[in-house]
């Protein structure tokens, strides 16, 4: 202790002496270099802008509150050819969103049950599960979607001889027509039960935890769980007397009106993200499940416990830290090539607001500038969460 | 730390030589004179106004621009290089000095003109929207359309005057909106549209490709005004003067009577005007830039404007457009040429 602050003592000191601190030199060439970056950046961005006015080409943000004057085939917040270009951003940002969101369960679902597939004993399965990952991912993205778009579309019937389904729907090239849901007074009650619903096998699930680790006996949390949270919901529903109604699609003219839509794009979009991505998945997923020593299944295995014990109590968490790091680059591939949807035709960001706003308004460095920033925002955000996962799942070292 | 000081140093400097090679600009006719070739952004494919075959020769309406361009200022048609572009790529490509003029059937309106540094030289063709559909769906006008959706590719006034034509009818409709032409009409053909909408010319270009033509109908209804020419980047008068008088060369030379199959002997003339216009008489070329028989060179190697329209677009062509608005204004059209004098 003493020697220490001897030392500290016999360094130079002084304004002179200060520079010759190793800290305080990292200090200033950091420093520095951080005005010498924003000086570039300055200058980069003045440029850019003088060159612009020289060009006779309009500059700057005043565009976003511009009538924008066209339409988009599917938004999830009100737009009109009146709305405003910020607002198409926002319809185009929803839009990626959804087909992102939809996408990234859809491939984790897919890709976790052929990636199990790929392991199972059966030779037939696990033939099968190799045959879908090598014949999937070795084909484009972009030829997928045409497959899946055009392919589809053509096999599907006009509007007039729609597929029907049971319960009001139909099904043509121009979309699933399902009756869109109308909550009448009263459902209230039956969204509230549903809360309760959840509450109540969230408690279910840590009581029962809790009296296993205390007792060794195990409840079938599951089963009483979902009987909870549909259940509960089901008798509010027939209590209040049914509180719902629905719109039916009806067609008039060229098409169905009314009801729910769902396009044909999204459904193309969202298969050919979900298959292709799901391909990759199954990789991880096996290669992290085979990455687990076998020694920890034969243990759980003496122990007693059942194969089904066995995979989602000692193999799946051992293996989700090998899995989920490239999981997280597989999903952040998944929410950039949604941007292929503009190729047939389904309104995503880059189709909206990359494509349309850019070429009517002419100001593609904002419009690139705006696009680069949305794409790195979604893709930090979804590292940042997965991040969080990888260390809420990482081995906790005692 | 000390290390990346250098590093960053020298990314700053390439930065900056990068954009302060940006910021002198050089002559575009110079530019092409050295390059040896006239970088010309094309249609990706229409055929009438600039499609490839397979081996690779661009052929239209756009594509004789091109040529005539580069007749005028390199002496040779086929020092042209294509460069299809789609409608989103186009102006970003011009702005940005890839292209040296864009002929891609390209509509001139204020907000090109004022906010996206282009300059139109003038109107090829005048055109106008309309809307294919197939003749079972049973419409007869663009009124019937109420609740139809529509395939239309981005980056278009076709975009916004699809909106404002179902705004002012009152009607409801579905766009349904494409990057690339192709796709949007593989929609339509597949049923997932009503109708596809772009410029007539185009409408009855597409129809030709379609497996029976005759099950198409192309609507009476032209919902916009569609001026389409050549443009060029702003801050250029010279190169813009060039482009400018090649289509009015064109013009003046059918006027005048003087075609490709008769420009040699047109040359012996001793009407003044045709003098003027092969450089027989006075010296209008220097003042371009250019030599004094740069419009007897393009009329050699391409031909006039007839010719071009005739040739790709109109009855000596597959698809027999009509030439109604785009006849001189002698036979009562609207392609009028101020006089080379």
């Amino acid at each position: 202790m003493a020697t220490a602050a001897d030392k500290r003592s016999d360094r130079p000191v002084g304004p002179a002496g200060l520079l010759f601190r190793p800290e305080v030199r990292q200090l200033v060439y950091q420093v520095l270099l951080l005005l010498a970056l924003a000086l570039v950046v300055w200058w980069v961005a003045s440029n850019v802008a003088a060159n612009l006015r020289r060009q006779n080409i309009a500059s700057g943000f005043d565009f976003l509150s511009r009538t924008s004057g066209f339409d988009v085939s599917q938004s999830l917040i009100d737009y009109s050819n009146a709305s405003s270009y910020g607002r198409a951003f926002w319809v185009g940002l929803l839009n990626t969103l959804l087909v992102a969101g939809l996408g990234i369960a859809f491939a984790t679902l897919i890709g976790f049950m052929v990636g199990i597939a790929r392991l199972s004993p059966n030779w037939l399965i696990a033939r099968l599960a190799s045959a879908y990952v090598e014949i999937v991912r070795n084909v484009p993205l972009l030829l997928q979607l045409f497959f899946w778009y055009f392919a589809v579309l053509k096999n599907l019937p006009s509007p007039r001889q729609s597929y029907v389904l049971p319960g009001g729907g139909f099904f043509n090239v121009r979309g699933l027509y399902l009756p869109a849901p109308l909550p009448q007074p009263g459902f209230g009650a039956v969204v509230l039960a549903f809360g309760l619903g959840i509450a109540a096998a969230v408690g279910l699930w840590m009581w029962a935890r809790r009296r296993q680790r205390l007792t060794g006996r195990p409840f079938p949390v599951l089963r009483v769980a979902l009987a909870l949270v549909l259940g509960l919901p089901l008798i509010a529903f027939v209590a209040t007397g049914a509180p719902l109604a629905f719109e039916h699609p009806v067609l008039r003219g060229f098409n169905f009106q009314g009801g729910l839509v769902i396009l044909p794009e999204l459904m193309a979009l969202l298969l050919g993200l979900s298959i292709y991505t799901a391909s990759f998945i199954a990789e991880i997923v096996r290669a992290g499940i085979e990455g687990v020593p076998k020694g920890q299944r034969e243990a759980a295995l003496a122990l007693g416990l059942s194969n089904g014990q066995t995979l989602r109590l000692v193999v799946i968490p051992q293996a989700l830290r090998i899995i989920i790091p490239p999981l997280t680059s597989q999903y952040l591939n998944l929410t950039k090539n949604s941007s292929l949807g503009v190729a047939i035709g389904y309104p995503d960001f880059v189709s909206v607001f990359t494509g349309t706003v850019l070429n009517q308004t002419g100001q593609a460095v904002e419009v690139i500038l705006i696009t680069m920033g949305v794409f790195l925002t979604l893709s930090l955000l979804t590292s940042l969460f997965m991040n969080w996962f990888n260390r809420h799942m990482a081995l906790v070292e005692r | 730390m000390i290390r990346l000081v250098p590093t960053a140093i020298a990314t700053a400097g390439a930065l900056i030589a990068m954009t302060a090679g940006a910021v002198a600009q050089s002559k575009t006719l110079d530019a092409v004179k050295q390059r040896g070739q006239l970088s010309c952004g094309v249609n990706v494919g229409l055929a009438g106004f600039s499609a490839a075959d397979d081996k690779g020769n661009w052929t239209g309406l756009d594509v004789d621009y091109c040529k005539a361009i580069a007749a005028a200022v390199l002496g040779d048609a086929k020092k042209v290089k294509y460069v299809p572009t789609t409608t989103k790529e186009r102006f970003t490509a011009l702005q940005s000095g890839e292209l040296d003029v864009l002929a891609r059937n390209t509509t001139w309106t204020i907000q090109r003109d004022s906010a996206q540094g282009l300059s139109f030289v003038g109107v090829n063709y005048y055109d106008g929207q309309g809307f294919i559909v197939k003749k079972a769906a049973g419409a007869k006008t663009g009124k019937d359309l109420g609740g139809a959706t529509v395939c239309v590719q981005t980056g278009t006034t076709t975009e916004l005057n699809l909106a404002d034509f179902f705004k002012a009818s009152k009607l409801q409709y579905k766009p349904l909106v494409f990057e690339k032409a192709d796709e949007a009409l593989r929609a339509y053909q597949a049923d997932r549209c009503d109708a596809y909408t772009t410029d007539v010319s185009g409408l009855y270009s597409v129809r030709l490709q379609m497996a029976k033509p005759d099950d198409h109908l192309v609507l009476p209804d032209v919902i916009s005004k569609e001026p389409l020419g050549p443009a060029v980047r702003q801050g250029d008068s010279q190169w813009f003067t060039i482009v400018r008088w090649v289509h009015f060369a064109l013009l003046n030379a059918e006027e005048l009577g003087v075609t490709q199959a008769n420009v040699d002997q047109m040359a012996a003339s001793t009407n003044a005007d045709i003098k003027r216009l092969l450089g027989k008489q006075d010296e209008f070329g220097k003042g371009l830039g250019l030599d004094n028989e740069w419009a007897y060179r393009i009329i050699k190697q391409v031909g006039n404007y007839g010719d071009i329209f005739d040739r790709n677009v109109g009855a000596g062509s597959r698809i027999k457009i009509d030439r109604g608005l785009n006849r001189l204004w002698t036979k009562g059209g609207l392609q009028y040429a101020p006089p080379i004098r």
